[in-house]
């Protein structure tokens, strides 16, 4: 064996554990940090979405403008500077939040903002006749909301919202600039250890890659589930 | 036990009731014929509020209502006593058959399950779609949907079942279906009002028919009357066109 192959496999015997060893290293920080943060933020920024939209919907007054407004705001401005108001300016005002609460808080409002835009746009996409068929059976505004104009609107809306839930969990991500130990804070804390930047964010983007790609099976699973009244007996 | 009077309706600039007055009677099958665009959609949109009205009154199984301001309780009271078929059928489109028949007694009127169910297969083995209660809407042909909607209606034992051109947006061969169970409503003394482009039904199974162009009532009568001795030369005209 030459000399050069014996330091060529001691790299790479260097390397792989590194890899290895950091591996879980990583992953831990994902289950632990990355998917509760993403679970709970998109769970509060459905129920925001849902309530935004539906404010729009039914075309309530003054909070129809509030609601507008907070879309646009939320919209108009960058994921990382809402992250940096709520994180480093607002201690300013005397308001001090942990890393991990101000997270959920900045991606629940920022996602609701968005989802409340497809919500909207799914509940106008079922056909009109769908409500008054409701009224003409005796229902009122809200029972035909929950039971036939919603349920329909979901089913529309759901490969989109799959959609932000992927971008959510990449999103998550910024929260590292914000002193969250999340899973791309956990990399870069290993690299500045080992210096082997290729190799380490390539291996957590294999990691959010391995997420992501659970997510979608779930969502090509729950399009079937709530096709059901749509698909062939 | 329905009485119509003077309805105006306006969209923008168009005024597309000018005017309109009703009665009807318990067994009455009205039908109500006329050109498209005369306003007779429109008319019986506005009688389910469905459509704002600008103004007229309604009288109600002995209760007056001035249609142009009728609160959202009244409504629903009086929703709640009529059913309506539309000309796309409308069938709720994410529950089955049996459901789209269940949900207006089960939901609005707050009938235990097991009882509505049972009204509910009733009204769709009355339609002939019993063998059908669990297919959705978009497993059914539209003749079938037509039917499952006339159950659905049936089901809230209405005072008046209003039909909106219930088979216009249906493929020849299958309007006798939906013809067939009207016929035998009728015959059963339902109240209906009905919205329609079939001569033969208006002819054979109306009792009265009331003739609509620009907003206006044309002419009224018994239907024997309206097609045996038409009173106006417009009627004549039209009859001539419908016929020929």
């Amino acid at each position: 064996m030459t000399e050069r192959m014996l330091i060529g496999t001691m790299i790479n015997e260097r390397l792989y554990g590194i890899l290895l060893d950091s591996f879980w290293k990583i992953l831990l920080p994902g289950l632990k940090v990355t998917i509760p943060l993403t679970v709970i933020s998109f769970s509060l920024a459905m129920v925001i979405a849902v309530a935004m939209a539906l404010i729009q919907f039914a075309n309530v007054r003054v909070l129809k403008q509030l609601a507008r407004f907070y879309i646009w705001v939320i919209r108009g401005t960058p994921l990382l500077v809402q992250l940096y108001v709520i994180f480093f300016g607002l201690p300013k005002v005397g308001i001090v939040l942990d890393p991990f609460p101000s997270a959920v808080i900045v991606f629940s409002l920022n996602e609701g903002a968005y989802g409340a835009e497809i919500i909207r746009a799914a509940l106008e996409a079922v056909p009109k006749g769908q409500m008054e068929a409701g009224y003409c059976v005796g229902m009122s505004y809200l029972q035909i909301m929950r039971r036939i104009v919603l349920p329909q609107a979901l089913r529309t809306a759901f490969p989109s919202l799959s959609n932000s839930l992927i971008a959510m969990v990449k999103d998550t991500s910024l929260a590292a600039n914000i002193t969250v130990t999340e899973m791309f804070m956990a990399t870069q804390r290993i690299v500045a250890r080992t210096y082997e930047p290729l190799a380490l964010y390539c291996e957590v983007g294999l990691i959010y890659l391995m997420f992501s790609t659970v997510l979608t099976r779930l969502q090509h699973i729950g399009e079937k589930k709530l096709s059901f009244y749509v698909s062939s007996k | 036990m329905l009485e119509i009077t003077g309805i105006k309706k306006n969209f923008g600039d168009l005024q597309v009731l000018k005017g309109v007055d009703l009665k009807v009677e318990k067994g009455d099958v009205v039908a109500i014929l006329g050109p498209s665009g005369s306003g007779k959609t429109t008319f019986l949109r506005c009688i389910n509020f469905l459509e704002t009205t600008d103004q007229g009154t309604m009288v109600f199984d002995g209760e007056s209502f001035d249609m142009s301001r009728v609160s959202r309780k009244d409504m629903a009271r009086i929703r709640r006593k009529t059913a309506f078929v539309f000309q796309n059928f409308n069938l709720f489109l994410n529950k089955t058959a049996l459901e789209n028949v269940t949900e207006g007694l089960i939901v609005a009127r707050k009938i235990p399950r097991a009882q509505a169910e049972e009204t509910g297969r009733r009204a769709l083995d009355k339609v002939g779609l019993s063998d059908r209660w669990n297919y959705y809407p978009h497993q059914l042909s539209g003749g079938q949907q037509q039917r499952v909607a006339i159950a659905r209606a049936l089901a809230t034992d209405p005072e008046i079942i209003f039909f909106d051109e219930p088979t216009s947006a249906l493929d020849p061969e299958l309007i006798g279906e939906v013809l067939e169970v009207m016929r035998e409503l009728a015959q059963e003394g339902m109240t209906m009002l009905v919205v329609t482009h079939e001569m033969n039904f208006a002819r054979n199974v109306s009792t009265r028919v009331i003739f609509m162009e620009h907003g206006n009532v044309v002419e009224e009568g018994s239907s024997r009357e309206f097609f045996e001795n038409p009173k106006t030369e417009r009627t004549r005209e039209f009859l001539r066109m419908v016929s020929g």
